[in-house]
């Protein structure tokens, strides 16, 4: 539109969002590389020496391999939520879309207030104490499944109208039943948007400091955010290590951003044009 | 006569009422599908935002609770240190959404035309979203040190002298907010390439022809336009603004003293010194700022599109 103009200003333009956006993590490599004496300046620089794979593995060690005991957690956190929260959440959308009950109206206003409200801590630590689920790995899937329905639902919903009813009547009439028409006519159709929201959701749930924070404490528990929460306070001095540790724990997100750009940016701006 | 035909209307009425309870017993899309997932929902959230309003008037233990009425909310507006939280979650949520409004619509702007390496360029926009919140907090912490720090440093080149930052207690928040806008932006952009895409060219070629000037192109064209865009950012930030913790957290804890403080890290304070009764009224405080804020907010711009 612009383009005379706009292609005098891009090399600048350019060379501003490079500088801006890539010159943090660029410091992040270089910072996790150096001696420890060199990271204490702070610079940006090429680090004199490379010490890269000796502060990873210290990085790691450090702690009796806190680092390890997190990721396995982190893992098992993300995918038991996710996984739990998909198949769920699938089946609501499923149910709302092809009903339209009466009170559809309340179950908008429900998911809409997952969405919106903040969740009221001290009661949530309250009724997970009372279920004997505070500081569980089982409780802190069941509160990231509770948190994270509302998304999936809205993806699902507007996803599951696009598949035509003649299928489940079509598959009813052959004489399966309700789970039998979700599982193995309708839920392998949504094959392109459940992996949108797996991916979107597993970077929030892996991402996630918050929850953790309150109702997974203690080491025995620890996840990735907690643990790099932690680790600054402890080796406040050692930033080579503390740069290790942020590398390390921003790879996997960046492993599903090469493999899934797309997926995410489809997920993550579905009703932007419609509203 | 009449009377069989209002014989044979009943019958055909109780026919028709067994059918379609029978039917309604055996559809295919049954009301139990709904139970898991609501049963979950319930139990780790509603239950709990419900049970707020009554916990956040009493002195609370977890274990036994005791009647104070009104008294947490009250400290909550008298204390210094805990109004200084309400006000700045306010400034915080405005300052990092309308910037990313802006923001998010210039960069989109720009990375829509065709400029080189645009691909590029919105992967390296977009990315931070994908980072631990975490991380980047930290990693802005070490850039942001005022005597050492790249950022300063940076500015020293040019003749600058920089701010100093997280440990001024005049620009600590407004720093954060930076940061957040950094990592936040690239969220902003793709909802706005989003909506500026699936503008008919047509109405640019028009434009052109009739010899618009780039401005008034993206004044009457591409900004009324993108206006669903624009409303998905406003809400999307202004939610996160109101609710943000994790940031600020890891970058201040609220400090220098609690410049800082936003509702979210008060009702965290509030959590670990104990006062359980205190930190839950601060959640219901945060409940119905929001809500007081996303009720009219939904509402108007909802109907902002449909004059459109």
């Amino acid at each position: 539109m612009t383009s005379r103009r706009v292609r005098y200003f891009s090399p600048l333009f350019i060379a501003v969002i490079a500088v801006v956006f890539l010159v943090p993590f660029v410091f992040i490599i270089f910072t996790a590389a150096k001696t420890k004496a060199e990271a204490g300046q702070l610079a940006f620089s090429l680090p004199g020496e490379w010490a890269l794979i000796d502060n990873l593995k210290q990085a790691i060690e450090a702690r009796d391999y806190m680092l390890i005991t997190a990721f396995i957690n982190s893992t098992i956190i993300t995918v038991g939520s996710v996984a739990i929260m998909v198949v769920l959440s699938a089946m609501v959308a499923y149910v709302l879309q092809r009903r339209k009950p009466r009170w559809g109206w309340f179950a908008d206003l429900l998911i809409l207030s997952g969405l919106i409200i903040p969740p009221a801590v001290v009661p949530t630590v309250w009724v997970m104490q009372e279920l004997s689920l505070f500081k569980t790995l089982q409780g802190m899937i069941l509160i990231e499944v509770a948190f994270g329905l509302s998304f999936c639902i809205l993806l699902f919903r507007a996803f599951i109208a696009t598949i035509p009813r003649e299928l489940d009547e079509a598959a009813t009439i052959d004489g399966a039943g309700p789970l039998r028409v979700f599982f193995s006519v309708i839920f392998p159709l949504m094959k392109s948007v459940v992996v949108t929201c797996v991916v979107v959701q597993s970077v929030t749930v892996f991402n996630d400091f918050v929850n953790p924070l309150y109702f997974l404490p203690g080491d025995e528990n620890a996840t990735v955010q907690l643990t790099l929460f932690n680790f600054q306070s402890q080796y406040e001095q050692n930033f080579n290590l503390l740069f290790a540790d942020i590398l390390l724990i921003t790879i996997p997100p960046l492993i599903m951003f090469m493999f899934f750009n797309r997926k995410i940016v489809e997920g993550l701006t579905a009703g932007a044009v419609k509203g | 006569m009449s009377i069989g035909l209002r014989d044979a209307t009943v019958r055909r009425s109780a026919l028709s009422l067994r059918r379609t309870r029978r039917r309604a017993k055996r559809s295919p899309y049954p009301y139990w599908f709904l139970l898991p997932a609501f049963a979950v929902f319930f139990v780790f959230f509603l239950l709990p935002t419900f049970s707020s309003f009554y916990y956040s008037l009493t002195r609370w233990t977890l274990f036994d609770s005791e009647w104070i009425g009104l008294d947490n909310f009250r400290q909550f507006f008298e204390e210094p240190g805990l109004t200084k939280g309400l006000t700045n979650t306010l400034i915080y949520a405005v300052v990092t959404s309308g910037t990313k409004v802006v923001l998010g619509m210039v960069l989109a702007v720009l990375l829509t035309s065709s400029v080189w390496g645009r691909a590029f360029m919105r992967s390296a926009v977009f990315f931070p979203v994908l980072v631990s919140t975490i991380g980047v907090g930290l990693t802005f912490t070490v850039l942001m040190e005022p005597d050492q720090g790249l950022i300063n440093d940076a500015l020293g080149l040019v003749g600058i002298e920089g701010p100093r930052w997280l440990v001024d207690p005049r620009y600590a928040l407004l720093s954060v907010a930076a940061v957040d806008v950094w990592k936040g932006v690239g969220l902003a952009t793709v909802i706005y390439i989003a909506g500026i895409v699936a503008i008919p060219r047509e109405y640019y070629d028009a434009a052109h022809v009739d010899g618009a000037t780039p401005w008034k192109t993206f004044r009457y064209i591409t900004l009324p336009l993108a206006w669903p865009a624009t409303m998905t950012v406003i809400v999307l930030s202004l939610i996160g603004g109101l609710r943000s913790f994790d940031l600020i957290w890891a970058m201040t804890r609220g400090g220098p003293g609690f410049t800082s403080d936003v509702i979210a890290s008060v009702i965290y304070k509030q959590y670990q010194a104990g006062f359980y009764g205190l930190s839950t009224a601060g959640n219901v405080v945060l409940f119905l700022l929001v809500s007081a804020l996303m009720l009219p907010l939904y509402w108007k711009l909802s109907r902002r599109e449909v004059q459109l």
